[in-house]
């Protein structure tokens, strides 16, 4: 049975996928979207993490069925090399990253939370990406490049 | 960033021929073959010593491109991108036009492993000699062409220009094969002023694909045919693998082969969900039979540690019997440090493709020919039959999963139902945190005299540790987890220490303080029940934390102020420039009491290594005495590290430090029990979240006339002993043990 998704404003297919394979395989995989990681398989760590209608979600905890009707979007679709969006830009600006293996799913956090709160203190974004987990270190030229898109966004 | 960015539509081969005025066999110079030639090669600089071919490190493109080749690799460091400022730079062409590769056995100089912060001055210097080298040689040969002395023209992104106005470019001379030559050195590298992009800030290479969705990490290579894989580890080290059903997982869906070779298992499917569905199955079928040999846990490892088996070295030795015997007041005190994980965020990962007796591999790996040389053992197979082709991971902070992870797409690779089609094998987040080489517990005694006067007239610092480095490439043994799980298995190599300047685990043991009796020693473990290698300073973490918590012992044992006491036993100006640039920017001052009991500022010093980057560090923090948690505010650090090639970049990674060193410091300890590891996910090892993250602040001393230094593990040791004595600042109590849990604080304070 194909799995049909909306992902970055397209319908997308996946003719081998099962309704529950994890929507992180489906988008990794079968939609050959990069962005998005493997980290730990069980919603702990954040990198995996991508919108569902403009909230964030894990998709490595998530079933592809699960999301069917839903707008998905991926880093890939705020933006490419070409016309970064906002976000990339401020973490371009910031050298937001160090292996940069988490960012796809802090940027993606990001949107979310800037989506619902245009002007956050940094203790505000800090709580935010709380569930996201850095290992390099870069937290805090994370947070600098989130409040640099916030105010972007908001001028 | 290496050359296998677009291998989905193009085999190595095509990607090989269509890149431009590319020749293809290359001069990798083998200093056996050398050493042969010529009885005594001339000493080049970097690791010109070692590849001594121009264009085995340059080529000049008939496309108007420059194709840089290095040994070294980008693991989240953005390395590449400070090496390609060196190249053009003293090159003369434009930044834009320096295509790069890096490790590849097949295309790039052989510079080891990328570790020990030395890729500047391993691989920037050779770069920087032969670009200069090469920027004469083209000079030169233009000169012939042109019939003008090079002291008449100029030379501006690749264009040589005559005063007459005669012109004639680099990329005109790509095809005449001038850099298939050996360095010789003697063309001296531009001076500091002439600089334009060295000691810039640049926007590194490697994170617009980061921030875009591009091809950017190892996980994301796709090949036509690719298979997924999975491999699955015994519930313990060293357990046998008794029987498993194969047969029932064979028939699973999209089960393309399941591999059994002794005690080592693993699958491919066509689906990755598949490969972890059956997985499981594996798992759930399988017999072990588990040994349960590893070390008590907790506070009971270290007593332990101390009655085994040890080769004893004396690391640094100085004796001064009159000033010993000044001695007013003798201090004395031991520190612990738990066995940390490098807990990438991504489990390692690898592609593993075996096509007509040829194994190619693309591997996150530290060092692609190191790595090379112990695939070809646990293979039985000719070392030039295998490619090792870096492409960057997950961040690794040392020996993670990556070279095992190799080892196991290798083996997989080779089952006969795959015939040559590619399998890409990933780690799940229980293989990276059950089975990568952890950085080894230690612990560690001080003692130390105090005269009169209140200077320090003896120091001892005595270390006990396993090794901090089992990487490949060992002469005595095969250092791949799956080597000793195949039925013709291999064995570890023995435990060795890194030899002193830099050192292993007796790295940062030997003061720079400058005392007139000193005596440091290392007892280095010989047996390895749970299996260590490289984590991020080696030993200088705990050996920084030990010394400079004790340092602060010593100086309230005098009387004096920490900052001062460190100071006034130090000769070395840029020490103490580093001390004064952070005490100005932190507003440290001298004899400040603390007197709430919840806040603490605490300083330390250390230069990594005692031959790379200085860094003094002061952290403010604050302690919650009901709850128990420390709470790290700010963070102040200076480095100096010589020439900064990229400034921005330096303190990336300065920055980074004090945070990981933070998290390791408040946070981590591998649990683990006689039978096995028991972190499985990041519940059993939490790591520093956000909330929890000082403001750090990192003041650099550039100094463009010196020599640059490594900083990629300069500032974790002094941020680990800043807090340690942050917390004395606050409390009047001292922790000796890391991590500084709620327990442990609780613990000290009651």
């Amino acid at each position: 049975m194909a799995i049909t998704l909306n992902v970055n404003g397209k319908r997308r297919s996946a003719p081998a996928a099962s309704p529950d394979t994890p929507l992180l395989y489906v988008l990794r995989n079968d939609m050959e979207i990069n962005s998005c990681k493997y980290g730990c398989g069980v919603a702990q760590c954040g990198a995996c993490t991508v919108l569902m209608d403009g909230r964030a979600i894990r998709s490595c905890v998530t079933p592809a069925k699960s999301v069917a009707g839903a707008k998905i979007t991926t880093l890939e679709g705020l933006g490419s090399a070409e016309k970064m969006g906002v976000l990339q830009r401020a973490f371009v600006e910031e050298q937001a990253a160090q292996c940069g293996y988490c960012i796809s799913g802090m940027i993606m956090t990001a949107a979310a939370f800037l989506d619902t709160n245009k002007n956050p203190s940094e203790e505000q974004i800090r709580g935010a990406l709380a569930g996201n987990l850095c290992r390099c270190g870069t937290h805090s030229r994370i947070i600098k490049a989130v409040q640099r898109a916030a105010k972007e966004m908001s001028a | 960033m290496s050359a296998a960015t677009s291998l989905k539509s193009k085999s190595r081969r095509s990607f090989l021929q269509q890149s431009a005025g590319l020749t293809i066999g290359f001069s990798l110079a083998d200093p056996l073959a050398l050493a042969q030639d010529a009885a005594k090669p001339a000493p080049l600089p970097g690791s010109l010593q070692t590849n001594r071919m121009l264009d085995g490190w340059l080529r000049i493109n008939g496309d108007g491109t420059v194709t840089m080749m290095t040994g070294k690799i980008d693991l989240g460091q953005g390395i590449t991108t400070a090496l390609a400022q060196i190249v053009s730079d003293e090159l003369d062409v434009d930044y834009k036009r320096i295509k790069i590769i890096s490790g590849d056995t097949a295309l790039t100089p052989n510079e080891g492993v990328t570790s020990g912060s030395l890729s500047i001055q391993d691989s920037g210097t050779a770069l920087r000699f032969a670009s200069a080298e090469a920027r004469d040689i083209l000079m030169q040969a233009a000169s012939a062409k042109l019939g003008v002395p090079t002291s008449e023209m100029t030379v501006e992104d690749g264009n040589i220009v005559t005063a007459a106005g005669k012109r004639v470019t680099y990329w005109e001379m790509a095809d005449a094969g001038l850099l298939k030559r050996e360095a010789t050195a003697k063309v001296k590298p531009k001076p500091v002023s002439a600089h334009k992009l060295i000691g810039k800030s640049i926007q590194r290479r490697d994170i617009f694909p980061k921030v875009t969705g591009g091809v950017a990490y190892v996980q994301d290579i796709r090949m036509p045919g690719m298979l997924h894989g999975r491999v699955v580890r015994p519930p313990s080290p060293r357990a046998v693998l008794l029987s498993v059903d194969l047969a029932k997982v064979k028939k699973m869906p999209g089960v393309v082969a399941v591999v059994r070779d002794g005690s080592f298992l693993a699958v491919a499917c066509t689906r990755e969900e598949q490969a972890i569905a059956a997985r499981v199955a594996l798992h759930e079928s399988a017999k072990w039979q588990e040994k349960g040999d590893l070390p008590p846990p907790g506070a009971a490892l270290f007593p332990h540690m101390k009655k085994q088996r040890t080769n004893d070295t004396v690391v640094s030795q100085k004796t001064d019997a009159a000033a010993a015997a000044s001695a007013a007041k003798v201090i004395e005190a031991s520190y612990t440090k738990p066995y940390l994980a490098h807990a990438s965020i991504g489990p390692s990962c690898a592609i593993g493709q075996f096509k007509d007796g040829k194994m190619h591999l693309w591997s996150h790996t530290q060092g692609v020919f190191p790595l090379r040389n112990d695939l070809a053992k646990m293979l039985r197979m000719k070392e030039t039959d295998i490619v090792v082709t870096h492409h960057e991971g997950s961040g690794c902070y040392g020996q993670n999963g990556a070279d095992d992870v190799t080892a196991d797409a290798a083996l997989l690779s080779r089952a006969p139902e795959l015939k040559g089609r590619p399998v890409k094998l990933q780690w799940m987040r229980e293989d990276e945190f059950g089975w990568e080489p952890f950085g080894s517990a230690m612990a560690i005694s001080m003692k130390a005299s105090i005269n009169a006067g209140g200077k320090v007239v003896d120091w001892n610092h005595e270390l006990w540790s396993h090794t901090h480095s089992t990487r490949p490439y060992d002469p005595d043994g095969c250092n791949l987890l799956a080597a000793w799980y195949i039925a013709d298995a291999l064995k570890p190599g023995p435990s060795r220490n890194i030899p002193q300047p830099s050192g292993g685990s007796d790295r940062n043991s030997v003061p720079l303080y400058v005392f007139p009796q000193q005596k440091v020693t290392n007892h280095l473990l010989v047996d390895l029940p749970l299996r260590a290698s490289a984590l991020r300073t080696l030993g200088a973490y705990a050996n920084v934390f030990a010394a400079e918590s004790f340092m602060d012992e010593v100086a309230t044992a005098a009387g004096a102020d920490p900052m001062e006491f460190r100071k006034k036993h130090l000769t070395d100006p840029r020490a103490l420039a580093v001390i004064d640039a952070v005490v100005a920017k932190s507003g440290y001052q001298a004899g400040a009491k603390s007197g709430d009991g919840k806040s603490g500022r605490g300083f330390a010093f250390a230069k990594y290594k005692n031959l790379a980057v200085y860094v003094a560090v002061v952290a403010d923090i604050e302690v919650d005495r009901a709850s128990g948690e420390i709470s790290v505010k700010r963070a102040w650090a200076a480095a100096d590290a010589g020439l900064a090639v990229s400034p921005d970049g330096i303190k990336n990674q300065i920055e980074g430090g004090l945070i990981q060193s933070t998290s390791w410091t408040l946070h981590e300890s591998l649990p683990f029990d006689e039978k096995g590891v028991k972190a499985h996910t990041w519940a059993e090892y939490p790591i520093l979240r956000f909330p929890e993250v000082p403001v750090v602040d990192v003041t650099l001393i550039n100094r463009p006339e010196e020599r640059p230094l490594g900083v990629g593990e300069g500032s974790q040791g002094p941020m680990a002993a800043a807090i340690a004595n942050a917390f004395f600042h606050a409390t009047g109590r001292r922790i000796r043990d890391l991590p500084m849990t709620p327990e442990r604080v609780k613990a000290t304070l009651a």
